[in-house]
């Protein structure tokens, strides 16, 4: 196999990571960003079931929210062979301070809470989808020729599903950026916030160098210029501003107390019962 | 029973379950089953997933794992799903585009590579004067669409295709 001309050494299976602490580490914290990237934006999403726009999008939405899901599960299976842990216990119990994902995708979905009164922002939604299924797509490329076997292989298949969802969201994006006034200013002004904030989204964290060493990934350059070139296709009217991290790096596991929220109330049923059978 | 005859056996018990959200389709027929081994009494059945977030997979993995363990001269079955070898709408045998016809719902088109068009034909006049309505549906690896010959909604299942696929 080859990554960029490079030659890639293989990792067959989890028994082989696990001889170079090295490679386990690399690896065990860059499928922990993609568990929970996943985790997080689909429990986001999940968030908006029975209040999208309308009924055929409450459809699309919650499969789409249901498929990314399962793209976590597989990513938290491929933990749990690395001797992580249940992949249950990893999606529930840990704590703000061991999540990975990007800090951008945790953000509440607007005003309100579910159970009381949501005002939830569709806006933020269609920006936030598009943006992160777009750099999914990239992501998974990158990993597809990942040296890790078992990884490549979860990229692959979350690849040919992931293409309806990005082309969702594209659809939202772009027929929304054409639609009234008010509908390109709420657009604009969610691409602006985004653009504060969704940099650590693209970086891979403090081990993004033996992530590239041990050939897993590409480099945070390429993925971030990549995702630059791609989104610039698709927005009207990109922001000047440089991207930036406004709250920090969720890769190194800085977070708000909007994961907090979103982490009590994803475990709510889970810790009454942790011994229950569903 | 030898191992030809065994596995022969197996395929035949396999042919009777059913993906719990497509009854009359078997997992045999939805090209789920990757393969099956024998050793001695002993069967192992590697399957391939449809879609990853798809609900039914642990109740097919319990499913077929019952109608296995329930041939009289198996013992154990061991079910397990790979990601080494990616399903693709491709899988689904003639007989499994039959049976989901009769359910409702248009088979995926033959040959397709991504970023052709998807004409869906209506699973009950066959006619395409058809028209796309969610490309999500009910479950992750359906869509809806609506028939304007026969005035019938109907289903369809998405065309799923590895994209490195020459």
């Amino acid at each position: 196999m080859e990554r960029g001309g490079q030659e890639v050494t293989v990792v067959e299976n989890a028994e082989q990571a696990k001889k170079d602490p090295s490679y386990l580490k690399a690896l065990t914290e860059l499928v922990y960003q993609l568990a929970d990237d996943d985790f997080i934006i689909s429990f986001r999403g999940a968030e908006w079931l029975g209040l999208a726009p309308h009924i055929e999008e409450d459809v699309a939405f919650s499969s789409i929210t249901q498929n990314t899901m399962g793209h976590a599960v597989m990513f938290y299976e491929l933990l749990e062979e690395l001797g992580e842990g249940n992949a249950d216990v990893l999606a529930h119990e840990r704590t703000l301070e061991q999540r990975r994902n990007g800090i951008y995708l945790e953000k509440r979905n607007g005003e309100g809470a579910y159970h009381e009164e949501p005002y939830y922002d569709w806006a933020l939604a269609v920006v936030r989808n598009y943006f992160y299924e777009t750099f999914k797509k990239i992501k998974m490329e990158a990993i597809s020729t990942s040296s890790y076997k078992p990884l490549a292989n979860v990229a692959s298949k979350a690849l040919m599903e992931q293409t309806y969802h990005l082309a969702h969201w594209k659809m939202w994006m772009n027929q929304l950026q054409h639609a009234t006034e008010d509908a390109r200013e709420r657009i604009n002004s969610r691409i602006e916030e985004a653009w504060s904030e969704f940099e650590d989204v693209l970086e891979l964290g403090s081990y993004a160098n033996d992530m590239l060493k041990h050939q897993l990934i590409s480099s945070e350059d390429y993925l971030k210029e990549a995702w630059l070139k791609e989104v610039g296709v698709n927005i009207a009217n990109p922001p000047e501003s440089p991207l930036g991290k406004k709250y920090g790096s969720g890769r190194n596991g800085v977070h708000t107390a909007d994961l907090k929220q979103a982490l009590q109330t994803f475990a709510e049923v889970y810790n009454s019962d942790k011994k229950a059978v569903w | 029973m030898n191992g030809e005859q065994g596995i022969a056996n197996i395929r035949s018990v396999l042919q009777t379950v059913d993906d719990p959200e497509l009854p009359s389709v078997s997992v045999l027929d939805l090209g789920m089953v990757h393969d099956v081994t024998l050793q001695g009494r002993n069967v192992m059945i590697t399957m391939v997933p449809t879609f990853a977030g798809c609900p039914a997979l642990d109740f097919i993995e319990l499913n077929v794992k019952k109608a296995v363990e329930d041939v009289e001269w198996v013992d154990t079955c061991d079910v397990h799903f790979t990601f080494e070898h990616q399903w693709s709408t491709d899988a689904i045998t003639d007989r499994g585009k039959e049976q989901l016809k009769k359910h409702g719902i248009s088979p995926p088109p033959e040959n397709y590579q991504p970023g052709d068009e998807w004409t869906v034909n209506c699973p009950f006049c066959g006619s395409d004067y058809t028209s796309m309505e969610n490309v999500f549906g009910p479950t992750a690896c359906r869509s809806i669409l609506y028939c304007s010959a026969c005035r019938n909604p109907f289903e369809a299942m998405k065309p799923v295709v590895s994209l490195t696929k020459s």
